[in-house]
């Protein structure tokens, strides 16, 4: 089997609009939760949210460009920009023919969709643009960024609510590991900060009105983000014949279905997929420093993968290091994964552990070592970066550091 | 020919000119939207911008455009398309 490693890296999230902006917020602790802006936000009973601020659309695409791109494709397509901007890859030929784009995401157009009902039941008009399909459809930022970039291997989206991006790399992973392919582009977006989509997540009463605090006893709730996070993944002879920079080497994944219920999460479900991970990458659990977590602020998901991560590691669990670094961008649902795996890369690379921001309060049913509120200098060779969605389905990676 | 024919004329070739990113006085009667670079996509979108300027429904398949009744064939035969939907839908 092939050596897979991450030789390109981009995003656009609340915290930042590159890698480096964005890192250098994970390491300052920084928070990007903030007031929500958009229309009829005073209907709403949930007014925060971790949103892209400071972005013109204009500023990156042009007219003809923005009646096809909703802002989940807009956010990918800068992530995929910056990404193989650094991998330094040119497709062409049958890197071309062979190189694809395998992306998460859960709500597609949610804004394209918002306006438009807005514009039909509302404001009472009977006709919309001709775009609103393309443009809404979940697969649109990953045919776009085939386009771009001449990516004419296997393309598509994977569609598994908060797990889509770990899920979509795992399939990413897989094809570069068995051989299909010596690079894939992968990660994930999501955009569903709009008035029907916050409303529409304010009916399950699973949102924080005030902050997302992961593993503080005080937590009430998950904070939505929005942006993107995309990668390139590589074979790891062919990185080196090109001298491409390896940022870190993905070294295996498990999947796991609870099989259990539509929104409650499961310790065995949560357990099987990060014990089947080691397995998969051929990793003892001791050697595990950093476990980006799920960790969403509920007070079911963070007390229950607490308990999945007791299990795992016995008295490891003590000695490892986890964060939820959702405390400072939110909650990308279906992006959520690929934003995340930034923050292993930077344990792997720079040796620096993003904090749990918010954290006030020990929660003795959390008793594990969150790094609360301020990053962390800790020598990691492994890092695991967990996803546990609604509908019971997980998804964790297996991350090496590369020397 | 009237001010409120002339008026059409202009406005449709101001639509169309857009689309094709071109200026409207590139765009001549005789032109076919196949001259002017305008795809399928943008055939339909600049149906969609002459429905809601005029505020009128064009019938178009995109699928049997020879059969439908609205022809796409020049700017000509667009604009005289549309004359005659105003007249009858605003009337």
């Amino acid at each position: 089997m092939k050596r897979v490693v991450i030789t390109g890296a981009g995003t656009i999230n609340a915290l930042g609009q590159n890698v480096s902006a964005t890192l250098e917020a994970m390491r300052e602790g920084r928070c990007g939760i903030g007031p929500l802006e958009f229309p009829d936000v005073d209907r709403l009973s949930i007014k925060i949210g971790g949103q892209v601020k400071g972005y013109d659309p204009t500023d990156r695409f042009n007219r003809q460009q923005l009646s096809l791109y909703d802002r989940f494709t807009q956010f990918t397509l800068i992530a995929a920009r910056e990404a193989i901007g650094q991998a330094g890859l040119e497709f062409s030929g049958d890197l071309a023919a062979r190189a694809g784009v395998v992306l998460g995401n859960s709500g597609g157009g949610m804004t394209t969709l918002d306006e438009n009902y807005r514009s039909v039941y509302e404001d009472g008009k009977n006709r919309v643009h001709p775009f609103v399909v393309p443009k809404l459809m979940n697969n649109a930022a990953a045919s776009h960024v085939s386009m771009e970039f001449n990516l004419k291997g296997p393309s598509f989206t994977v569609s598994t609510a908060c797990a889509s991006s770990n899920h979509a790399m795992a399939q990413a992973f897989q094809m570069v590991h068995g051989g299909l392919t010596p690079v894939m582009v992968t990660g994930g977006s999501e955009s569903m900060l709009c008035f029907g989509g916050v409303k529409a997540w304010e009916g399950l009463r699973v949102m924080s009105k005030d902050g997302c605090r992961p593993f503080s006893a005080n937590r009430n709730g998950m904070v939505q983000g929005e942006g993107a996070g995309v990668f390139v993944f590589e074979e790891l002879e062919h990185a080196k014949r090109r001298g491409a920079e390896v940022l870190a080497e993905v070294a295996g994944f498990a999947m796991s279905s609870d099989a259990a219920d539509i929104v409650m999460p499961s310790k065995n479900g949560a357990a099987r997929a990060i014990k089947g991970a080691l397995q998969d990458a051929r990793i003892a659990p001791g050697e595990v420093g950093y476990i980006n977590a799920h960790g969403t602020g509920t007070a079911a998901n963070d007390k229950t993968e607490s308990a999945a991560v007791a299990d795992v590691f016995g008295a490891h669990a003590d000695r490892l290091l986890i964060s939820s670094t959702k405390s400072m961008h939110g909650h990308l649902i279906g992006g959520t994964g690929a934003v995340e795996l930034l923050a292993c890369i930077m344990a792997l690379r720079d040796g620096i552990v993003a904090p749990t921001i918010g954290y006030e309060e020990p929660d003795p049913e959390c008793a594990l070592d969150v790094v609360p509120n301020e990053a962390r200098e800790a020598k990691v060779e492994v890092a695991l970066s967990n996803a546990f969605a609604f509908g019971g389905l997980n998804a964790v990676l297996a991350l090496k550091r590369f020397s | 020919m009237d001010s409120s024919a002339v008026n059409i004329r202009d406005r449709v070739i101001d639509i169309i000119a857009e689309q094709a990113v071109l200026e409207p006085s590139d765009v001549t009667m005789d032109s076919t939207l196949e001259d002017l670079g305008i795809d399928s996509l943008g055939l339909v979108e600049s149906i969609f911008a002459i429905e809601e300027a005029f505020d009128i429904s064009v019938p178009f398949n995109a699928n049997a455009p020879e059969e439908s009744e609205f022809d796409i064939s020049t700017v000509s035969s667009i604009v005289a398309g549309i004359e005659k939907l105003v007249a009858e839908q605003h009337t």
